[in-house]
């Protein structure tokens, strides 16, 4: 009676290909309810589900809520913005709260690496991770692959490239692990100081220039540069960065063959992309949003049900 | 144990069958004003094409043809598992107003035709919708009847009847399947 994906979606380094693939594939039909007048299906009507974020969030915690009211969910936000308690505490003083109010599903985002997991492993409820730490936050990687695998079709052996500050970027580590996984080959590209020692052993190339990543690849993910990297000296400036690593409409133009731009938001204009790239023909920054909400129902709808067994799993033996 | 199928339409029996139900849309609809054909999946789809593709020769008209994927209405979710796979709803048109015919491959519980419905419900409101079904098996679960049945079969429980289209099956036919220990029912749910 297990689901597809069993009880938590975690990360994409838990999921097989074929998982993979399920989800891509429940997906596409599901960009339809959004297209109704009526944009919503009675699928989990009845099922309670917590969107808990513990850091800040628009277009991810939007994205969920539509998936989640797309279904006939009921949802409650939890927000909270930073915590002054030791965070293991608090958010099993949280989880033990949620439980006892009867909820089916925890949508959480969280500054700490590993805090879906820890969450998961201590509530009967299903646990879709959106985000935690540096770790990765799947969601987003699956909405990516739908969105390349739109345009691109099989993604075997077709050549994906992530720019930027992949050393902090959980989006980075999903990516690699589901593009990987459907036979893709990636590359990543950046500051040596924000790229992480030792990344060629999850399989990937390494370019130090961005001129070699655009005549590589097919599709260039371009991540954000966080103003706090530069603060902390891991590069010089914002200028800086734009001038070496910027994407450009001049250095697209180079180009071998026409390439898909993604970015999975927020932009910093002018900095990591220039805006006549992400208004451009080759952008499909705005797919991967509309990709997200479905994306995110089939996650829904794939996790739901099914539950009780892999709750007495999820409760042995952890306190 | 197993026995062999029986066959209770083959190819030929399935298009004359068709081309009747065709006639009787045409009938109960005063003709092709407003009429929308809506298959449900799987294997309505590929009969409401065929009786579309009648009517069209026929009267010399192009015949608007939807999809319905009804899983998301399904009213057993919460028991059955692994997830039904969720396959595509195509209904592009306004249907506020206009004269529904869903075509489905065997009638049996009525549970796809309630969703169906539900389906529909929140695409707008139709001036009628009617059922036109190749197969129907009895075994109603719920107070539901179509309008237009190609064959009635009766089938003891157990018994399954498989409908085969060429585009999926690489076959046309009916059959009425006798129990057998690996088998486990696609259709008719």
């Amino acid at each position: 009676m297990s689901g597809v994906l069993g009880k938590d979606l975690l990360g994409l380094a838990q999921l097989s290909a074929d998982q993979i693939r399920v989800v891509l594939d429940t997906a596409t039909p599901l960009k339809e309810i959004s297209l109704r007048q009526i944009k919503k299906v009675p699928t989990l009507r009845g099922m309670t589900i917590v969107n808990l974020f513990f850091e800040a969030s628009t277009r991810t915690r939007i994205s969920f809520e539509f998936a989640e009211k797309r279904l006939s969910a009921d949802t409650v936000n939890v927000a909270s913005a930073g915590s002054s308690v030791s965070k293991g505490e608090t958010l099993v003083d949280t989880a033990r709260n949620l439980e006892a109010m009867k909820i089916d599903m925890v949508v959480i985002r969280h500054p700490a690496s590993g805090a879906a997991k820890f969450l998961a492993e201590r509530i009967e409820s299903n646990v879709i991770n959106a985000g935690d730490g540096m770790h990765e936050h799947p969601t987003q990687g699956l909405l990516d692959l739908l969105t390349l695998r739109d345009r691109l079709g099989d993604l075997r052996g077709r050549r994906v490239c992530i720019v930027g500050d992949v050393l902090h970027s959980r989006v980075a580590r999903s990516n690699i692990w589901g593009l990987t996984k459907l036979g893709a080959e990636v590359a990543v590209c950046g500051p040596r100081s924000l790229l992480p020692n030792a990344i060629e052993e999850m399989g990937v190339t390494v370019f130090s220039r961005v001129e070699e990543a655009i005549e590589w690849a097919d599709a260039l993910n371009v991540l954000r540069l966080q103003l706090e990297r530069m603060e902390a000296g891991y590069i010089p400036s914002q200028r800086e960065y734009n001038r070496v690593f910027g994407i450009t409409r001049e250095r697209l133009e180079r180009a071998p063959r026409e390439l898909l731009i993604l970015h999975p938001g927020p932009m910093n204009r002018g900095v990591e992309i220039d805006s006549d790239v992400a208004d451009g023909p080759h952008s499909v920054i705005l797919d991967q949003v509309t990709n997200g909400v479905a994306v995110r129902m089939a996650v829904l709808y794939l996790l739901a049900g099914g539950r009780p067994e892999q709750a007495i799993v999820a409760k042995a033996g952890v306190p | 144990m197993s026995k062999k199928p029986t066959v209770v339409l083959d190819a030929r029996a399935v298009d004359r069958t068709l081309r009747r139900m065709a006639d009787q849309i045409l009938e109960l609809n005063d003709g092709t004003d407003r009429l929308i054909i809506v298959g449900i999946l799987r294997r309505g789809v590929q009969l409401a094409d065929r009786i579309v593709k009648i009517i069209e020769a026929q009267e010399g008209v192009t015949l608007p043809r939807g999809a319905l994927d009804i899983t998301l209405y399904r009213d057993d979710l919460q028991t059955v598992g692994p997830r039904p796979v969720v396959g595509a709803t195509h209904l592009p048109w306004t249907i506020d107003g206009q004269r529904i015919v869903i075509v489905d491959d065997v009638l049996f519980t009525g549970r796809t035709v309630r969703a169906a419905l539900d389906e529909l419900a929140d695409f707008g409101r139709p001036a009628r919708i009617a059922l036109a079904v190749l197969i129907d098996r009895g075994g109603r679960e719920l107070p539901i009847h179509a309008d237009i049945v190609g064959k009635r079969v009766d089938v003891v429980a157990g018994q399954r009847v498989d409908v085969f289209v060429e585009e999926l099956d690489g076959r046309e036919g009916v059959v009425v399947a006798h129990p057998t220990a690996d088998v486990d029912s696609e259709d008719d749910a």
